[in-house]
């Protein structure tokens, strides 16, 4: 369960460049609810996310994640609680660390790390068991280095990553953004296998609205840092992505759609 | 070379692995060019030196020298960390102030050790001749270090000190407090300049505030030769890697300073070495370059 209590984010105060990329977010977001965010470029979709891992600080407002205000802990103090796979396909995982090293520093997440090997005990047939379920033939190449994957393989590596330590929430910031069609289509699956196996609550940044209306259970649109849409349930259902262009060209004053990757996919 | 020549390279390669494998974790495992070294080795040998003049145990000294080493790198980690200064010139600005420092500690520019005991004296008396004993002794410690580095490299902490060091956004998304692993390694790195120190002024018997400058630089060329040498991936080689560049690298300066018909001489040292680095950083590259053109041919 996620409270975010109209907080407020703005970048390079005082200078020229003042952004003020959150204005005020409210947000309850159920325990196991797989939520789907979308919205223009610079709508602040991405620092929201942020907000939510530590990354970036609320300088306003209030974050409690499972009754925890964690308003003011940084990224690596929040990262027991919550897992992320980013965008970039490299930026999720080391590309130089094996795969099996990539794994046993997902599965310490949010513990104290001591001086007892990283790979002791049955801990590689653990991560052999669970590479080998994703179907990808992976099992046989933990000794490899993470760089020598695909793009798609290390998403889904990353999204297996996620679940290694338990966290009870999950972001994914355009995860698969940087992938082809049909490996996108795959991630995604995994994506949606893997928040209902392990009842994960869930935030999906998209640009897709199809994307968008197809995954999970509720659809949020951020404009100019604020939350203008939030549908779930039937409306939600009965929505289809003319309607939420036209809601979301409402929202920008009438405007006609200039951002065309909104509209693919 | 004389066989004499020939161990005595093998004992200066030896001590100056522990250099080559400090910078080995600050540049290759942190990424972290980390300069401090050149003045955190002749720190270590300062320490070592005036602890033994004054009859404290030689094992202790040299303990005394890593901790000493280890301060140092945590003064560059801290104002590389916590004050924001770039990492290269914090650790030149250590590195300068570590000059005056190390002449403070010895109270003049160079101690002799004549008569005092040293980690070596035990096994001066075995029977084995003393330009072998050195090199044999060093040898056993390298070897202990390299074998706890190996494991404390593989451990949880070590693993993230790791990920830090390749992409540190993905490892504080996974829990780990980079921070701290930065200052956890520098002050490794540096502890291990010290101990190098301590072997040197040991093994030469003095501590001089001079011995520190270029000591980077050859440690860079150790680790760049030892992965040259031996190209592995697995973690332990390369730390083995390290020490086998180091040696390579003394006789290969022993060798061309050695060969009269080149016409060098010692005060040549910093030159060949200068040149030797140059030409190891700039092979792979040519090599790299080499093979693109290659198969752009086809």
């Amino acid at each position: 369960m996620i409270v975010v209590e109209d907080i407020h984010v703005t970048f390079g105060r005082g200078t020229p460049l003042e952004k003020h990329a959150l204005r005020g977010v409210d947000l309850t977001i159920p325990e196991g609810e797989f939520v789907t965010v979308i919205g223009s470029n610079g709508a602040g979709k991405s620092t929201f996310l942020g907000s939510l891992a530590g990354d970036v600080l609320a300088e306003q407002g209030r974050i409690s994640i499972d009754g925890t205000d964690v308003t003011r802990w940084d990224t690596p103090r929040r990262a027991g609680l919550v897992a992320r796979v980013f965008q970039d396909p490299m930026a999720g995982s080391c590309a130089t660390l094996t795969i099996e090293e990539n794994m046993a520093l997902a599965a310490a997440r949010g513990r104290r790390r001591g001086l007892a090997p990283a790979l002791g005990g049955d801990r590689r047939k653990g991560f052999r068991d669970c590479i080998a379920a994703l179907g990808l033939g992976l099992e046989n190449r933990l000794h490899d280095r993470m760089g020598l994957l695909s793009g798609g393989q290390r998403q889904a590596v990353s999204l297996l990553m996620a679940t290694l330590a338990g966290s009870k929430i999950l972001l994914l910031d355009e995860h698969t953004a940087a992938l082809d069609p049909a490996t996108a289509d795959f991630v995604l699956d995994l994506t949606r296998r893997i928040v209902r196996d392990n009842r994960l609550t869930t935030l999906m940044v998209t640009h897709s609205m199809r994307q968008a209306l197809d995954y999970g259970d509720r659809t949020l649109m951020l404009h100019e840092g604020r939350v203008v849409l939030d549908v779930a349930g039937e409306e939600r259902t009965g929505l289809d992505v003319p309607h939420l262009l036209a809601l979301f060209a409402r929202q920008r004053g009438g405007a006609e759609i200039s951002d065309d990757s909104l509209l693919i996919g | 070379m004389t066989e004499i020549a020939l161990f005595g390279a093998i004992e200066i390669g030896l001590v100056y692995a522990l250099v080559a494998i400090g910078v080995y974790l600050s540049f290759r495992i942190l990424d972290f060019p980390d300069l401090t070294v050149d003045g955190s080795f002749p720190l270590g040998a300062a320490v070592c030196a005036v602890l033994l003049i004054a009859g404290v145990n030689p094992w202790l000294a040299s303990l005394a020298a890593a901790l000493a080493g280890a301060a140092a790198g945590l003064v560059t980690a801290t104002l590389n960390v916590r004050f924001k200064i770039l990492h290269l010139l914090a650790s030149i600005l250590t590195m300068i102030a570590l000059f005056s420092v190390n002449l403070r500690v010895m109270g003049r520019p160079n101690v002799a050790l004549l008569m005092q005991d040293t980690v070596l004296t035990p096994f001066y008396g075995l029977g084995i001749p003393d330009h072998i004993v050195r090199p044999l002794v060093v040898g056993i410690i390298v070897a202990a270090v390299v074998l706890l580095l190996a494991r404390f490299l593989g451990s949880e902490f070590g693993l993230a000190m790791r990920a830090t060091g390749v992409n540190a956004r993905m490892a504080r998304a996974q829990g780990v407090d980079t921070d701290a692993h930065v200052y956890a390694g520098i002050a490794l790195s540096n502890a291990l300049a010290g101990l190098a120190g301590a072997l040197f002024a040991q093994t030469n018997g003095f501590a001089d505030v001079t011995t520190g400058i270029g000591t980077i630089v050859v440690g860079l060329a150790a680790v760049i030769v030892g992965e040259t040498v031996l190209p592995a991936r697995a973690l332990a080689l390369a730390l083995v890697g390290c020490v086998a560049g180091s040696i390579l690298y003394r006789l290969a300066v022993q060798l061309a300073l050695s060969a009269d018909a080149i016409g060098l001489q010692a005060s040549d040292l910093n030159l060949v070495t200068a040149v030797l680095v140059a030409v190891a950083l700039i092979l792979p590259r040519l090599k790299a370059k080499a093979s693109r053109s290659t198969k752009a041919a086809r």
